[in-house]
């Protein structure tokens, strides 16, 4: 049912794309982050809490059409609908039908609950497209409540030298499972980047706790010991050192690697991520049932390679996918803030 | 072990000397006698002999994860590090159990002598009783080496806090040889044991690049001008009619220079001194490509004592008579040090020459002219300047030629280990030989992150293998490298080697049509050798 075409994942028999990355008629949009959701499709189709985030990140004149998860439309005879993807909020897969065969597109996906995105949810399908940005035995998550815990003893420990708690985090999606840890951890402040898509957010009804944004530009002393989100952006451009004696933390998956953490020179580095663990991306495959599968980007030879050694029949598609701060490095700019 | 894991994690998730000094300082006042004399230990390179093959903890890594080999490998590369990617692959731990450092290091100790079973049942219990931060540093205490996050300048600059100490005289207390089992870590650090230790050796004073106009250092007469060579640093101790020669990586290296520590047995007195050891013949000082020949080779052959000759350039003097010298000016040093050479035998141990300039103008062409005698270029150090421990500003300063350069191609890229094992950032490169292209050098650095990512894309999508930590890339990349001297030499397909080649830039404005010839490149290996 799916071709994989050099404008993006192409279904014939619909007629349309699917995370398209060049100007197309019709494409449904998995998730909200810049390389999945790009700008020229004459209509977009993507979850009711993704709409806004196309606005704010395409144009408010797009055309585009919001639906819940599990509600069904139909295209030229294929029936399509969204299901929880996890990986942050309004994040789906497109699970796709026509004439009893089934093909799920999963863009990003994660399976752990992070309390803040419609938790990923298992579709049964024939052929099934997934990602595999940690795509290794070594990316191993932590519990989210480990995870958590470890945020709010870091920033404690950094209120007890009187120091000021700076994390860097991706402003749509990890910025606010930020928020959400440390909600009871002292006061909030986040970058005006980030504070737009908390807005947008807002707008739909997605409850963020209390915060205050901040324009790095300006004075900054009411942040002392506070905590201060800021997207990754804004770690090479010098301006967090404006901060006063302020430690700083990254939140990546990456940063499960030693090397990696040493390399950024934080001060501390968390493995946080939205996206799945190695074992989170066998056990999605398994799940689906799927006879094909199709794996888009990150670790896309090894993990096939691997799912065809344990029985299951894979192949490595190009895309360009994987342009997302997380999935490419911690380092990528941010291609707006 | 949780007081030395949480110390590991704070020295290894920072860059900040004084976070790391905190820690340690933590660690002093938390941890235990046993503990923190094993600390002392591990971070002096003094651990015990490595009790099982790295093959085997893969191999059982292997068997309890269920990874086929190819798997592992890869994420290996993408570690950089086998201990940590045993560490991070194993399922989380089943049970804890809270042993302290020296507990391990007991037990540790005692698997030389045990079955490979034996070994085989403790290292899978202790893996599922560790969570994957002190997994880490468990695989790391069984094999490797033990720096981790510090330098021993930063180890003694702590200790040296906390004891309220000088830190030359913390210094002279650890290094050197002591037994854990021995010592009290207290007295230790405070020099308690050092006495007896005929072979101690000082903290080197090292130098910074220059960073100023020659004029702003003021008067031309008080500083010391001398050439800067390219060898080995020693220090020449002769206490009690005993020799002892050290290299700056603190290893004992008497026994590879019997020419020199039979001058040193020749010579009058009790002293220190700092000096670098060159290959010289004929008055004309080699390459380092000559003397490396003649590094950690066990035996020393006639030939070799004849084939490479080394002499000593006596820099200055630490200790006279069982007095330190160090605090006294480099002018009296230097003055006691020439009377010493006078009253001793001419041998191969000689004074490294003080240059003679009226002021600061002459300075430049000699320093240009340096490389025709072998050396790097020029130190200045002040007349009145103590020896410092390691490297301080402002007193000594060193002035090195500008770097000989070359342009080529990158073509293979290699992931990087420990602190950039994400990236490829060990790259081969190659220069033209007729129509082909051949391998020149390695280097590992001198871009910058953001540079080394954009060449980790570039590699990425322009690679030929999709496994393995080595890529074969598109010759496309031109660099400008840099180096200190070149030689020939089979090790590379172009048949020289360049000394510490470097990236010095980018050179996105030129293509691979742009690269430098071999025989070009041969044009400036050094008529002497
Ligand atoms: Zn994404
Ligand atoms: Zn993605």
């Amino acid at each position: 049912m799916l071709t994989f075409t050099d404008k993006g994942i192409y279904c014939e028999p619909g007629q349309f794309y699917i995370d398209p990355w060049k100007p197309v008629d019709y494409a449904i949009i998995t998730h909200g982050h810049a390389d999945h959701a790009k700008w020229g499709m004459k209509n977009y189709l993507c979850h009711h809490f993704t709409v806004p985030i196309l606005q704010s990140r395409i144009s408010p004149d797009i055309s585009v059409q919001g639906i819940g998860y599990h509600e069904t439309i139909s295209r030229n005879g294929v029936k399509i609908s969204l299901h929880p993807a996890g990986h942050i909020i309004g994040s789906a897969q497109i699970r796709l039908e026509y004439k009893g065969k089934v093909s799920v597109v999963s863009g990003d996906y994660k399976i752990q609950e992070d309390g803040l995105s419609t938790p990923f949810e298992s579709v049964k399908c024939h052929e099934f497209v997934t990602e595999s940005t940690f795509g290794l035995p070594i990316y191993r998550w932590q519990p989210v409540a480990t995870q958590n815990e470890q945020l709010q003893q870091w920033v404690q420990h950094n209120q007890e030298q009187q120091k000021t708690s700076v994390f860097v985090g991706y402003s749509l999606g990890k910025a606010q499972r930020i928020m959400q840890a440390l909600k009871d951890a002292g006061p909030l402040f986040v970058h005006y980047s980030i504070g737009k898509l908390n807005r947008a957010f807002e707008q739909i009804g997605v409850e963020l706790p209390k915060y205050e944004i901040v324009d790095l530009r300006e004075d900054v002393k009411h942040l002392d010991q506070g905590i201060v989100i800021v997207p990754p952006s804004l770690l090479e451009s010098k301006v967090i050192k404006k901060i006063p004696y302020m430690a700083h933390a990254i939140c990546s998956g990456w940063m499960q690697v030693r090397g990696a953490r040493r390399w950024r020179s934080a001060d501390a580095g968390f493995a946080i991520s939205d996206h799945a663990d190695w074992e989170g991306l066998i056990e999605a495959v398994k799940a689906t049932g799927a006879e094909q599968v199709h794996v888009t980007h990150g670790q896309t030879a090894v993990f096939a390679k691997y799912l065809n050694e344990i029985g299951i029949a894979a192949d490595v598609v190009p895309t360009e996918y994987g342009q997302e701060e997380e999935e490419e490095s911690p380092e990528k700019k941010e291609a707006q803030s | 072990m949780r007081a030395f894991a949480d110390l590991i994690f704070a020295l290894d998730s920072t860059n900040k000397t004084t976070a790391k000094l905190d820690a340690i300082q933590q660690f002093l006042r938390d941890g235990e006698e046993k503990d923190k004399l094993w600390f002392l230990a591990l971070f002096t390179g003094k651990r015990p002999k490595r009790p099982l093959t790295t093959t085997l903890l893969k191999l059982w890594a292997m068997e309890v994860t269920q990874i086929p080999e190819w798997l592992f490998l890869e994420s290996y590369s993408a570690v950089g590090d086998l201990g940590e990617t045993i560490a991070l692959v194993l399922p989380p731990p089943t049970q804890t159990v809270e042993r302290t450092l020296s507990e391990w290091m007991t037990d540790i100790l005692l698997l030389k002598d045990q079955s490979e079973s034996e070994k085989k049942a403790f290292v899978l219990q202790a893996w599922d009783t560790l969570p994957a931060q002190e997994r880490f540093i468990f695989n790391k205490l069984l094999g490797g080496s033990f720096r981790i996050g510090v330098s021993s300048k930063t180890l003694i600059n702590a200790l040296a806090r906390f004891y309220e100490m000088e830190e030359s005289a913390v210094a002279h207390s650890i290094m050197g040889h002591w037994n854990r089992e021995e010592v009290v870590f207290d007295l230790l650090v405070k020099g308690h044991y050092s006495d007896t230790e005929l072979s101690k050796p000082y903290p080197f004073c090292l130098a910074y690049a220059l960073e100023k106009e020659l004029p702003d250092l003021g008067y031309r007469s008080d500083w010391q001008a001398e050439y800067k060579w390219d060898g080995i640093r020693g220090q020449f101790i002769k206490r009690d009619g005993e020799v002892f020669i050290w290299s700056r990586g603190e290893e004992l290296v008497t026994e590879q220079f019997p020419e020199i520590a039979e001058a040193l047995a020749e010579w009058n007195g009790n002293f220190v001194i700092d000096g670098e050891i060159l290959a010289v013949r004929e008055e004309q000082v080699l390459p380092f490509s000559e003397l490396q020949k003649r590094l950690n080779r066990k035996v020393i052959s006639k030939k070799m004592l004849s084939d490479v000759p080394v002499s000593v350039f006596l820099y200055d003097l630490l200790e006279y008579d069982g007095e330190d010298w160090r605090a006294r000016p480099l002018s009296e040093r230097r003055a006691q040090l020439e009377k010493l050479v006078a009253q001793n035998p001419e041998t191969s141990l000689r004074l490294s020459e003080v240059i003679a300039s009226r002021g600061w103008e002459d300075l430049p062409t000699i320093r240009e002219d340096a490389r025709s005698r072998n050396s790097e270029g020029l130190m200045l150090k002040h007349l009145a300047s103590p020896y410092h421990s390691g490297r301080k500003k402002g007193d000594w300063w060193k002035w090195k030629v500008d770097p000989l350069t070359i342009d080529a191609v990158l073509i293979y890229a290699q992931k990087g280990s420990g602190r950039r094992s994400a990236y490829y950032t060990d790259y081969t490169f190659a220069v033209r030989r007729d129509d082909e292209l051949v391998t020149i050098a390695k280097a590992y650095s001198g871009l910058t992150d953001k540079e080394i990512q954009e060449v980790s894309r570039f590699v990425n999508r322009n690679a030929t293998e999709k496994f393995g930590p080595v890529r074969t890339v598109k010759p496309e990349l031109v660099f400008e490298i840099a180096f200190e001297g070149i030689a020939l030499s089979n090790r590379h397909k172009s048949g020289v080697a360049l000394r510490f080649p470097r990236i010095l830039r980018w050179r996105k404005d030129k293509t691979v049509a742009d690269i430098d010839d071999i025989e070009e490149v041969k044009k400036l290996i050094p008529a002497s050798t």
